[in-house]
């Protein structure tokens, strides 16, 4: 838990920076009008759904850390043996990388209203993003054949849950980025580009995601030191 | 008018059923008397400010209450009055944790000749384990139960094989002599309660828990469990007999060892 | 005026506020079923928990039953007890008190407090319902299923919550995990929406702190759920994979009546952690908005602005943050490292204090006050008594060491229903009588309100006081019948009776309850816009009940804090909050008293 404790603990100063910033030291009783004289600082101008989308960026990261903390944990305990890392990752990895990329050109290119653009790179976005997927299915396949069923080991198990969790993720974002492709004829410019950029940013946010999920996947036994200093009190 | 006298009556009623209540704990048979110390200060720090709030509340609704022409007093605050009460509960906090505190410490400090004993659950019985003339437990191991290795002990392991088993009976401990419990489940959880002990522990399956005390009072006690452990956690049963050095020296000799009885 | 734009957080002037997309409704369906509008939203959370709750009453007198008169009522066997607790106590928890106060109370008023015309994501807070609603109908199916609900505890504790040896083991722990999973997924929807709202859709001049308390509270518990629920997440589909495919989470090698599992090396304390991690700051996300309503509740019937208004606020987001690091003081005899129990109390008992200045601010708001007792009030004031009460009592488990004998003793049962049960219950009350005239138009019958109140209010007392006696006894919780022992004395059984009467009766008196809500939409008396002469803005609304899109068509602009009530040189002893008069008199005076 000590990792979730963290995570919340950073949360807890980005909001208290925040709080700080409103004026929450005023004596409200005393001002009067419809606010010219309130204390505004830190104007934020971000749209709802920008703002909603971060706000549910954080709670999926809530979610994901305290998977790592269970599988922290968890990795303490006398029966834990990881499985081999499957070689079809480090592709997946890569194509996740592209669908990031391709967004993110997506993005760019509703600024500058290139409809056409858009159009391509979200189809090369959502193509590589199903590539995963599938990627990630073969990923199951090769464990299972090898015997590394999640009633064997706990780790097996969490390399199942915790990619599936990820994927599952995904698959939402895939939803947001169809109703993002058919607003590609019809609407407006200004509300394509704030589709699209909500679709890359939740992108950019998965791939981050799974490159930490990765690496403690494939690599937490080399950072034991770490894990024990982590989980320590929690057994 | 009515509604301040009920509220004046519900203080002096709690007050009143506390000191009256026939429902009082148990008489203590452990060295845990501290704890019931300090449930005592807790009582009456929290029992002054319980009275102090409903009966201020009751003044308040009695000398407060709406008459014509009555105007509530203007005050958004009082940053003295506000810095002082909360002064004033950071002391009765302290008050109350400071010795909880010290009575952990010494809680979790097992004294070094505690004798080792050994509480085994499982669904929906008791076991116990005491060691031998060596004063060691033996090994154990989960996967090794079956009818005739009801605990698991190692076979091999030469400091079980005086290990004494006890199953569906009784405990029996000497009075006086600190005892640390280890505590192992074999299915779910359970939890070692024996109210006059005051000390208790979860038992987790997959783990050893501990905790300890010294017997202080002969007698025969029972032994519930109070962790929820499934449709027959309210009938899991036992009982603790704490008796003499020299009656328990002659119980012990009576029964029979892991070596014997798995021959 | 109309130039300012820095807003901090989205303040921006009425004419530059950006009029919301509002779909709107074409016919019944749209208006009343598959309805957009929050407060239409609102009142459906309302009355799904409303419902949901009274199965959860008729469970707790089958459970008093059982305890009062053993051996009486053969149907009630230990299974069916224990599935009657888990029951109970999840509906509660999560599908009654939390879905009440944050989908029930945050649809209805964040908006209208705001003075914003809805929530900024209508189809998702639609959305939110309609999974809410699929939970509880999972959760409720569970009672039809072979084998019955789950009987593991609210706590759900592995290994003994997926092992034969409990109730509901088959079909009732499947169907529980899944309808926690969808609850949470209907949940964040919801509480992104709410939060979403707070910061972004405030009308002109409504900054932070000219929120009402209610919002505060609301506001906070919201932030807390969405990051506290995930916890619960995790943990039920960890132990969801434990139960159907075999996994070992949370499952130790074991031996099942005399069977030797598959399962092995799995920790049961992780699940443990995981639950409390969520199931701590829970306790939080029920009280926070309790906290703020209360608030609202009492200044407005003692006319008297909330004492302390500043500190309320900090106090808010004080125990909010706490709440995070306290959760293991429901895990000292867990078995965990013993060292946690000196890091737990301390913090458990930190947290005291802000608790202990929102009571004494209360309490000041009262003093000097001018006291209307109506029932909203009568509610206010059990609520502060049941509060301290099952507070105080909370000091006691806090301290780790006093917590070793009272644990998974009565005293608990009777420590979290004062205090997370009943009080809270209170102010939900004390809401509904408060706000049921802006909802309908019409006022509740204050003759029943009254029977209603003192009968819960004294009743609640009486079954909850005298059972930490029980507890201290050391009478164990969890048990249909304590049967024999050498330490209870035969008078227990008819303190247990005594409370099950009391019991009786005051599930009983909900019952005037429901009928005054159905008997006051036709018969009450009207209501107009604002009864009660509060200041806050769903008060000042052009038509009551409040239309689609609750402005009309001009947005109100707000011009003071929530709270001026009696301010001296004003016309009336309520000064709402989007009225731009009185003159500076009442500045200069508060200036001299701050």
């Amino acid at each position: 838990m000590t990792i979730a404790l963290l995570f919340l603990g950073v949360l807890a100063a980005v909001a208290a920076w925040w709080l700080a910033r409103q004026g929450l030291t005023t004596k409200p009783w005393l001002e009067t009008g419809p606010m010219d004289d309130a204390p505004v600082r830190g104007s934020m101008r971000v749209p709802a759904a920008k703002l909603g989308l971060g706000m549910f960026m954080t709670v999926a990261a809530t979610l994901l850390v305290l998977l790592l903390s269970a599988y922290s944990i968890r990795m303490e305990m006398a029966d834990w043996s990881p499985p081999p890392r499957p070689g079809l990752l480090w592709a997946n990895t890569a194509v996740l990388v592209l669908a990031s990329v391709a967004l993110h050109r997506a993005a760019r290119a509703t600024r500058r209203g290139d409809r056409e653009a858009v159009g391509s790179a979200l189809l090369l976005g959502g193509g590589m993003s199903l590539l995963f997927l599938l990627g990630q299915l073969l990923a199951w396949r090769e464990l299972a054949r090898a015997g590394y069923l999640p009633a064997n080991n706990a780790a097996d198990a969490f390399f199942y849950l915790i990619t599936a969790v990820h994927g599952l993720h995904l698959l939402g974002g895939l939803v947001a980025l169809s109703r993002a492709g058919l607003r590609l004829r019809g609407a407006p410019i200004a509300k394509l580009r704030l589709s699209v950029e909500l679709c890359a940013a939740y992108w950019h946010f998965l791939l981050v995601a799974w490159l930490l999920l990765f690496a403690t996947l494939a690599f937490s036994p080399s950072f034991d030191w770490l894990v024990a200093l982590c989980t320590a009190p929690f057994r | 008018m009515a509604v301040a006298l009920i509220l004046v009556l519900v203080a002096v009623g709690s007050v009143t059923f506390h000191l009256l209540s026939p429902w009082w704990w148990t008489p203590i048979a452990s060295n845990w008397s501290y704890i019931d110390a300090t449930i005592t200060v807790t009582f009456w720090i929290t029992g002054v400010v319980f009275v102090a709030v409903v009966l201020f509340m009751a003044y308040c609704v009695f000398r407060f209450r709406s008459r014509p022409g009555q105007r509530a007093t203007y005050e958004p605050e009082n940053k003295r009055l506000e810095i002082w009460l909360t002064v004033a509960t950071a002391l009765g906090v302290a008050a109350m944790l400071a010795p909880g505190l010290f009575v952990w410490h010494r809680f979790v400090t097992v004294p070094t000749d505690a004798t080792d004993i050994e509480i085994v659950g499982q669904q929906w019985l008791w076991s116990y384990r005491l060691p031998g003339e060596d004063g060691k437990l033996g090994a154990v191991e989960t996967r090794l139960i079956s009818p005739e290795n009801p605990l698991g002990l190692v076979p091999g392991d030469a400091a079980g094989r005086d290990d004494v088993i006890i199953q569906g009976d009784d405990l029996h401990l000497p009075i006086g002599r600190p005892v640390r419990v280890l505590l192992r489940s074999i299915d779910v959880l359970h939890d070692f309660y024996v109210p006059e002990f005051r000390a208790k522990m979860d038992m987790i399956p997959g783990a050893v828990t501990y905790f300890w005390f010294t017997p202080t009072r002969t007698g025969t006690f029972d032994v519930l469990c109070a962790e929820l452990c499934g449709s027959g956690h309210a009938v899991m049963r036992s009982r603790v007999v704490v008796q003499s050095t020299e009656d328990y020296q002659a119980w012990l000799d009576g029964q029979r060892r892991f070596a014997q009885a798995s021959r | 005026m109309g130039e300012l734009a820095h807003g901090a957080g989205g303040q921006i002037p009425a004419a530059e506020v950006p009029e919301m997309e509002l779909p709107h409704p074409h016919g019944w369906w749209s208006t009343y079923v598959f309805s957009q509008d929050a407060k239409v939203i609102g009142i459906q959370y309302a009355l799904t928990a409303l419902a949901i709750g009274m199965v959860a009453l008729v469970l707790s007198w089958l459970m008093r039953l059982q305890l009062g008169f053993p051996d009486t009522f053969t149907f009630i066997d230990p299974q069916a007890y224990y599935q009657f607790i888990t029951m109970h106590g999840m509906i509660m928890v999560v599908y009654l008190l939390t879905a009440l106060f944050l989908g029930g109370f945050g649809n209805y008023l964040i908006p209208l407090m705001l003075g914003a015309r809805d929530m900024v994501f209508p189809f998702v807070n639609m959305l939110s319902f309609w999974v809410y609603l699929l939970a509880v109908l999972v959760l409720v199916a569970s009672f039809f299923v072979p084998g019955g609900p789950t009987g593991a505890g609210w706590t759900l504790y592995p290994p003994q919550a997926i092992l034969s040896g409990t109730p509901g083991r088959d079909w009732g722990i499947v169907l529980m995990l899944l309808s926690l999973c969808l609850f949470i997924a209907g949940f964040t929807m919801g509480g992104l929406n709410y939060v979403v709202t707070v910061l972004q859709a405030r009308t002109r001049g409504m900054t932070l702190m000219r929120m009402p308390l209610t919002v505060w509270g609301i506001f906070t518990a919201t932030v807390m759920a969405l990051l506290a629920f995930p916890a619960l997440f995790v943990g039920a589909v960890m132990l969801l994979l434990d139960r159907l495919l075999g996994t070992s989470f949370f499952m130790p090698t074991l031996v099942e009546m005399g069977q030797q599992l598959r399962y092995g090396g799995g920790s049961p304390i992780l699940f443990q952690h995981l639950f409390w991690f969520f199931g701590h700051p829970e306790v939080y996300i029920v009280a926070l908005p309790a906290f703020g309503i209360v608030s609202d509740l009492i200044s407005t019937h003692a006319r008297r602005n909330i004492f302390g208004y500043r500190m309320m606020v900090w106090a808010i987001v004080i125990i909010g943050a706490l709440s995070f690091v306290v959760w293991a003081h429901h895990m000292y005899v867990s078995g965990m490292h013993p060292w946690f129990g000196f890091f737990f109390a301390t913090t458990t008992l930190i947290i005291a204090i802000p608790t202990a200045i929102k009571v004494y601010n209360w309490l000041l708001t009262l003093w000097r006050g001018n006291i209307h007792l109506n029932v909203p009030m009568l509610f206010a004031l059990g609520f502060i008594v049941t509060f301290v009460n099952g507070g105080l009592t909370g000091l006691f488990l806090g301290n780790v060491v006093v917590d070793v004998p009272l644990s998974d003793t009565m005293f608990v049962v009777a420590h979290f229903h004062m205090v997370m049960g009943v009080a809270p219950v209170m102010v939900i009350f004390g809401g509904i009588y408060h706000w049921y005239p802006k909802m309908t138009g019409r006022m509740l019958d204050d003759t029943m309100g009254k029977i209603h109140f003192w009968v819960t209010f004294l009743g609640a007392y009486a079954i909850f006081f005298p059972m930490h006696y029980l507890g201290l006894l050391g009478v164990p919780r969890r048990y249909h019948t304590i049967g024999e022992t050498s330490f209870v004395p035969a008078s227990a059984a008819d303190l247990n009776a005594f409370i099950s009467v009391v019991a009786l009766v005051v599930g009983a008196a909900q019952m005037l309850f429901l009928f005054n809500l159905l008997w006051s939409l036709r018969h009450g008396r009207e209501s107009g816009p604002n009864p009660w002469r509060a200041t806050t803005l769903e008060w000042q609304t052009p038509e009551t009940p409040p239309g689609h899109g609750n402005w009309g068509k001009e947005l109100p602009v707000v011009h003071r804090w929530a709270y001026d009530y009696a301010v001296p040189g004003a016309p009336e002893d309520f000064v709402p909050q989007n009225e731009a008069l009185p003159p500076p008199a009442h500045v200069a005076k508060g200036e001299a008293t701050a």
